[in-house]
């Protein structure tokens, strides 16, 4: 359906054989990326170095007692507060609801994420210096699987905490309300307002994610009939 | 003859009628018209005020901390007083604060608090305050509001000219009010005249930490000595003393210490007093002092200094200079530039105003009028800028505007007259409510004056207020001073005497404002890092309790094995790690008081049980919905 869409579009003549430029490239070695594209996944993949800078994702508290802001930003190898001990914080808090404590220690896939994030990023980079599409395609499926694992982890973890309390040393217990954050958007847990959303970070792995797609996207419409092969 | 004093008593009483009739007359007009006077000291809730004033809390010992304009009190802050609210003076960490070399004092009289300054300016860092009874400069740092120093000073009698600061807090000077052998022997009063003196001293500051050292003492003739301002710009390194009793009156002071038509200002060059101590010109006494600090560990230190450095005024050529002053001289105060040196003469019908520039050419010249115990006296027409004529009666203090005005407290007419500087012309003037002493402009006494209004710090109030007994209420007035008519916009009531005052803008303290000390930070022999190491250690019949508290509980909340005269310490740390959350603890019977422990914090208290018996201990500080079951009990066998 794309497809067809992007053959009525004018844009499209770009990719078009009669294009000279394109067309040596285009033609001389089907299946490979132009130069263009392969620099923007190049910089996509360089770009998931931000995830080292900046966090991932961030929940926000929000309640009238805390004027001067409490939250939390999940980083890929650690969680930290959004302010100077707002960890601590949180984790005093949560222990009237009978929360577990959030050690950043004690959570593996915070030593596993860097790892993680390494591997993709030297797959990007294989993938643009390669030029090939399917390594390409190859690379964004692996890249949506690891999102995909991530905000799976991340709301497996979100519901355990949410769920499994300490029944018998909460403080305040309300039938049937759990203390699960949002996966992403806000949601009321007593006298707090939890806001939940990407971090930097987060929005340049968005971001670096919509630049390889646009990229494929645009080598598929580029070499319309070996685009229309693969499909 | 007889006939005569009489008409002058008759004219006496109606001139006293007159300022009656005036100051009734004004008060009267004030009545409904305030004009836009509410808008102008206004904060609406949520917003902040734009000056922190810090007033003297007088005899109460204290420093009060009130926000301008609105007027509203922040904080009291404990620094010569024992303050059960905070366990200031009663815990260990705190009470060594307190020591003097007469022991333990938990009083004193504080009078003049002064921000530290650099080039001259506020920097927001320190305050400062003298204890005036038993002699004594403590530093309150502004990032925690707490007492972190005191020091006494040796060789005084009383510290009232003091904490004045050089412009770039290199010193703070300390003069003594009372005159007394020294070193202090068993002699006659009344050989006052061979036997008593003065001392000033210059306390180092440290310019990074703060810490405070008697760097040497200068021995002046025996007299009063009151207020101190220190020279800057042209009159840097210069620092200037009023005094009073030239006359060296041991009796009857009020009578005998009023005789002479002139006392003085001591002009004192600081500089020259490093330059005689880098040649060895000083000599070593020996003395025994406390000085007493908050250490890395915010534990209390108090240690005895047994020497000081004296300099000899008499046999130090260039040291001091005497410049004569009109008739028992109160305030002592040096304007933005530096170059003119006001004495408010509180018997003088006149303001006296002295030229730097015409004092060190009086110096060079040579126009001495005789000497006073070795020092110089020099000509009063010679140093002489001005005078402020008919300012009203009994000026004590003046601050500056900034924009080239001097504003004066008349204590017995209780009014602020404003005059200006270089043609001393009175332009206006504006009741006060009753007898006003100090005055305060922010950052009046600096180079550059915030301006904008002008603190009247009154020592009566009588009809201002709601009559609470015969002790009534003392009271600080707000006075705009932007425009050329100054207007009263507030008064508001005080704690102890508001002796003196200084503000700064908000800006310099509150992004410094500390919010909760790093756990990780807390270096106090005595703290837990959590509660797992929460226990309690019998050591003969000493019993340390070392707990941690944290919403809403302390650990441990049992405590066995206490036995009727063992001293137990609490040692409590605060584990939270957030903002405004301090915890409380109290147990019954102590003869001390409860701990107000910060987050992050440590502090002991001492208790001794006299009875066996099952005691409650709790929270005094309201910290969450589970306050009231924060608690626990101590068991004492006999």
């Amino acid at each position: 359906m794309q497809l067809a869409s992007a053959q009525g579009d004018p844009a499209s003549y770009t990719g078009s054989p009669h294009r000279p430029s394109l067309k040596q490239a285009g033609q001389t070695q089907r299946g490979h990326m132009s130069v263009w594209s392969r620099i923007l996944v190049a910089l996509a993949a360089l770009a998931l170095a931000f995830t080292y800078y900046f966090p991932l994702w961030e929940i926000t508290l929000d309640a009238p007692q805390y004027p001067e802001g409490l939250g939390m930003e999940i980083w890929i190898n650690q969680i930290q507060g959004q302010h100077e001990g707002d960890l601590n914080k949180i984790n005093n808090l949560n222990h009237y609801i009978g929360m577990k404590k959030i050690v950043p220690e004690s959570i593996p896939e915070l030593g596993i994420m860097p790892w993680v994030m390494r591997a993709l990023m030297i797959l990007g980079l294989v993938a643009a210096i390669v030029g090939k599409r399917s390594f390409l395609l190859a690379w964004i499926a692996i890249f949506v699987l690891v999102c995909v694992a991530g905000l799976v982890d991340f709301y497996l973890w979100g519901y355990d905490y949410g769920h499994n309390l300490d029944t018998e040393h909460a403080i305040i217990k309300v039938p049937g309300l759990s203390y699960q954050p949002p996966l992403i958007g806000t949601k009321n847990l007593l006298n707090f307002k939890a806001i939940s959303l990407p971090g930097a970070a987060g929005w340049v792995v968005i971001l670096a994610l919509s630049s390889a797609s646009g990229a494929w996207l645009y080598e598929v419409v580029r070499h319309r009939k070996g685009a229309v092969n693969v499909a | 003859m007889f006939h005569r004093s009489l008409t002058f008593t008759t004219a006496g009483f109606v001139c006293l009628l007159m300022i009656g009739l005036i100051t009734g007359c004004a008060k009267n007009k004030e009545v409904g018209g305030f004009g836009d006077a509410p808008a102008k000291v206004y904060v609406a809730p949520g917003s902040y005020d734009e000056f922190y004033a810090f007033m003297s809390g007088g005899f109460s010992g204290q420093v009060s901390v009130y926000g301008l304009p609105s007027g509203r009190l922040f904080r009291v802050i404990p620094v010569f007083s024992q303050d059960p609210e905070k366990g200031y003076g009663y815990s260990e960490e705190t009470k060594p604060l307190l020591m003097t070399s007469h022991g333990f004092i938990p009083w004193d009289d504080a009078h003049h608090p002064q921000l530290s300054v650099t080039d001259g300016q506020t920097d927001g860092r320190w305050l400062f305050i003298n204890g005036n009874n038993t002699p004594r400069v403590a530093r309150i740092d502004l990032s925690t509001f707490e007492t972190v120093e005191t020091i006494e000073i040796p060789n005084s009698g009383g510290n009232h000219g003091s904490p004045f600061l050089t412009p770039n807090t290199e010193y703070v000077v300390a003069s003594t009010r009372f005159s007394v052998p020294i070193p202090q022997r068993d002699v006659p009063i009344n050989s006052y005249k061979e036997n008593f003196k003065g001392t000033i001293s210059y306390i180092k500051v440290d310019s990074a930490t703060g810490r405070m050292n008697v760097a040497f003492q200068i021995l002046v003739p025996g007299i009063n000595y009151d207020l101190s301002r220190s020279g800057k710009g042209p009159s840097h390194g210069w620092s200037f003393f009023s005094s009073y009793n030239s006359e060296q009156a041991n009796t009857q002071l009020e009578v005998n210490a009023s005789q002479n038509d002139k006392d003085f200002i001591a002009a004192v060059n600081w500089k020259l007093a490093e330059e005689l101590i880098a040649q060895g010109k000083g000599k070593s006494w020996s003395v025994s002092y406390c000085h007493n600090y908050v250490d890395a560990a915010d534990v209390g230190q108090s240690e005895v200094i047994t020497d000081v450095t004296v300099l000899n005024a008499a046999e130090n050529p260039g040291l001091v200079y005497f410049l004569p002053t009109p008739k028992s001289p109160h305030g002592c105060d040096v304007d933005p530039s530096g170059e003119y040196i006001v004495a408010g003469g509180k018997l003088a019908a006149l303001i006296p105003v002295h030229s730097f520039t015409k004092f060190k050419a009086a110096i060079e010249n040579q126009e001495f009028d005789g000497e006073f115990e070795g020092i110089p006296i020099l000509r009063y027409e010679s140093v002489l800028a001005g005078e402020v004529k008919e300012p009203g009666l009994g000026p004590l203090h003046t601050e500056f505007d900034g924009q080239g005005y001097g504003y004066t407290s008349m204590f017995l007419s209780s009014e602020i007259v404003k005059w200006k500087l270089g043609t001393w012309e009175v332009v206006d003037r504006i009741p006060t409510y009753y007898s006003i002493g100090h005055l305060m402009i922010p950052g009046g006494d600096t180079k550059q004056p915030y301006g904008k209004y002008v603190v009247a710090l009154n020592k009566i109030t009588k009809d201002r207020y709601l009559p609470t007994g015969p002790e009534l209420v003392q009271a600080a007035q707000l006075i705009d001073i932007t425009g050329d008519k100054m207007k009263l916009l507030l008064d508001f009531p005080t704690i102890g005497e508001p002796h003196y005052a200084q503000a700064c803008p908000a800006t310099l303290i509150r992004e410094r404002s500390v919010r909760w000390y790093p756990l990780n930070e807390n270096h106090n022999p005595h703290a837990i890092k959590a509660e797992g190491e929460a226990r309690v250690v019998r050591d003969g019949k000493t019993v340390h309790i070392y707990m941690s508290t944290i919403r809403t509980h302390f650990a441990p909340d049992n405590i066995e094995g206490i036995k009727v005269g063992d001293k137990v310490y609490f040692h409590v740390t605060n584990l939270e790690q957030d903002w405004d959350v301090p915890h409380g603890f109290s147990v019954m019977g102590a003869t001390t008081s409860e701990l107000l422990i910060m987050p992050g914090q440590t502090r002991t208290i001492l208790w001794e049980p006299k009875k066996p018996g099952v005691i409650p201990f709790y929270c005094t500080d309201f910290c969450s919905a589970l306050h009231q079951e924060m608690q626990g009990w101590i068991r004492v066998s006999s």
